[in-house]
């Protein structure tokens, strides 16, 4: 039986592509209102685990359980996304409502919904826009309201900050911190550590199967990080909050005791 | 004045006309899930594959329709299934499966030699001597693709766009990939005697592409593909009768200058997207 805070429970989960497990024995609990960040190597089963809490990815081994009713959003990684397709920020948001209307244009309480949400994203004056017209933060916002616009309680994001600048990801994570404040539970992948996964409340560490799971200040620590990444990375405290700094001795110049990249010939500039 | 309808007044005129009108609506229709899933040589393919079960059918003694219609579904979902591999594109997939199929009804008619198949009315069709039977079969599948576009807008849209979002969104993706083999090979199998495989191909692009270049939102796209394809039939028969010209030649044509005059537009309002093109972020 669930605990009614349940939403989603992972019991010894496994899950493979082709012949190779991608996710083993894995053990997770996502209560309501949770937020939970997924980090770990590329190809380490982030991507997978949360379509097996969407349930689009079936367990060959152990039992996923999801509380009966509960609605999940989903959010891909936008770089997964054809920015030449033809298709407004409205037509995007709405294409999500398949299962309450068969009428291919929006009636008009969809229309104000799909308002609504715009406009809590801050995408209000948008709806007509092209998709690739927006900025960075704002094609991740529309990607979020199309989730939204299906009224889940629990929200998964792929990479939401991957490949954007640092006030693209804050922008992002803002709007994802009002969402969780707001009930959401939310559970992301990230490969950043220290712009992300740090400020989260809990974090689980993933290398197929789950190395550790908890607050920053308990799973990160170097020997799980090393454990989940295969790279020796060390841990540093600032201000009570735990610092990953990556080591590559091979670049550090002793002579001058700083970090830096050898540079071929062909980096030098040439005068125009 | 008298002159103008003059062609009217032939029966097998008016058929023609109606036919090849709905089938450039039609092909317009689901052009535009064609070319946006990346599959815009489907079309051709097809009919070539639907030709391999069109001879084995007659060989076996059953329907050719029903035969082609159903060696060609299962083509268009093996190309499906195929594509959705990342390490084998659309393209690839339909040049593979489709060349096979066609190799097979070749193969098929040496060894019966009973066969008889006029190759230049199956590459551009005789629009001029369609019978009742085919109108009313062209439209049956207008309408029945119509209803499917309709009931199911949202998927199609879906999954096309983010086929793995809308999976787990809870779109049956599969289901929605059935249903469009069935309109495309329907499509295909109801026309291609009256209208040809060449302009059958060519109307599942052009008017779709056209209706790319001409606007950013897929509804509106919708809108200009169909409107292009039906425009593009009748005016290429109209024109047909007067001009002396082959008339799925000139419907063709007619779309070919339409794409150009789109073209020149877009490119005068700087909005010349790449279709199919990967992502820019």
């Amino acid at each position: 039986m669930m605990d009614p805070e349940q939403l989603v429970r992972f019991d010894r989960v496994t899950c493979r592509y082709g012949r190779e497990p991608v996710l083993v024995n894995v053990d997770l609990e996502i209560g309501a209102g949770e937020f939970i960040g997924i980090v770990g190597p590329s190809g380490s089963g982030k991507s997978t685990l949360l379509k097996a809490i969407a349930g689009s990815v079936e367990p060959i081994a152990g039992r996923i359980e999801r509380r009966p009713g509960v609605s999940i959003g989903y959010v891909p990684q936008v770089e997964t996304v054809n920015w030449f397709f033809p298709i407004t920020v409205r037509e995007a948001v709405l294409m999500a409502r398949i299962d309450e209307r068969r009428l291919p244009w929006p009636s008009k309480d969809e229309i104000d919904e799909s308002q609504q949400v715009l406009e809590r994203l801050g995408l209000g004056g948008l709806a007509d826009r092209h998709i690739r017209e927006l900025s960075g933060g704002q094609q991740q916002r529309v990607f979020i309201a199309r989730a939204m616009l299906g009224r889940p309680r629990l929200l998964l994001l792929d990479e939401p900050t991957s490949g954007v600048d640092v006030r693209t990801r804050h922008d992002v994570m803002h709007v994802i911190h009002d969402l969780h404040h707001q009930g959401l539970a939310i559970v992301l992948t990230t490969h950043d550590l220290n712009g992300i996964a740090t400020h989260l409340p809990r974090l689980v560490c993933l290398n197929r199967e789950v190395i550790a799971t908890g607050s920053p200040r308990q799973v990160i620590r170097s020997e799980v990080l090393e454990k989940t990444y295969g790279a020796p990375l060390e841990v540093l405290s600032h201000g009570g909050m735990p610092v990953v700094l990556e080591q590559y001795p091979e670049l550090v110049d002793e002579e001058e005791g700083a970090t830096v990249l050898p540079l071929r010939e062909d980096h030098h500039e040439h005068p125009a | 004045m008298s002159t103008l309808l003059e062609p009217f007044h032939y029966e097998f005129f008016q058929r023609a006309l109606v036919v090849a009108t709905v089938t450039g609506a039609l092909c317009g229709l689901i052009g535009v899930y064609v070319v946006l899933r990346g599959m815009s040589y489907i079309g051709h393919g097809l009919s070539h594959a639907i030709f391999g079960g069109a001879v084995a059918s007659y060989i076996v003694g059953v329907s050719v329709f029903v035969g082609a219609v159903v060696w060609g579904l299962v083509a268009a979902l093996f190309i499906n299934k195929v594509a959705r591999r990342r390490s084998i594109g659309a393209d690839a997939a339909i040049g593979a499966i489709t060349s096979a199929s066609f190799a097979i009804g070749i193969i098929l008619i040496s060894v019966q030699r009973t066969f008889v198949v006029n190759f230049e009315a199956l590459l551009w069709g005789n629009v001029l001597a369609v019978a009742p039977v085919d109108v009313l079969v062209v439209l049956g599948v207008a309408l029945a693709s119509t209803a499917f576009v309709f009931l199911r807008y949202r998927q199609l849209l879906f999954s096309t766009f983010d086929p793995e979002v809308a999976e787990v969104s809870g779109v049956n993706t599969a289901r929605v990939d059935i249903g469009l083999a069935i309109m495309l090979t329907a499509t295909i199998a109801a026309t291609m005697s009256v209208i040809g495989v060449t302009m059958i191909a060519a109307m599942l692009v052009i008017p779709p592409v056209i209706g790319r270049l001409l606007t950013d939102s897929f509804s509106k796209m919708l809108w200009i593909s169909v409107g292009t394809g039906t425009f593009c039939g009748f005016v290429g028969v109209y024109g047909s009768y007067y001009l002396n010209w082959s008339s799925g030649g000139t419907v063709v044509l007619t779309a070919g200058v339409l794409f150009v005059f789109a073209f020149l537009f877009s490119g005068w309002r700087r909005r010349i997207p790449a279709l199919g093109a990967e992502p820019a972020h």
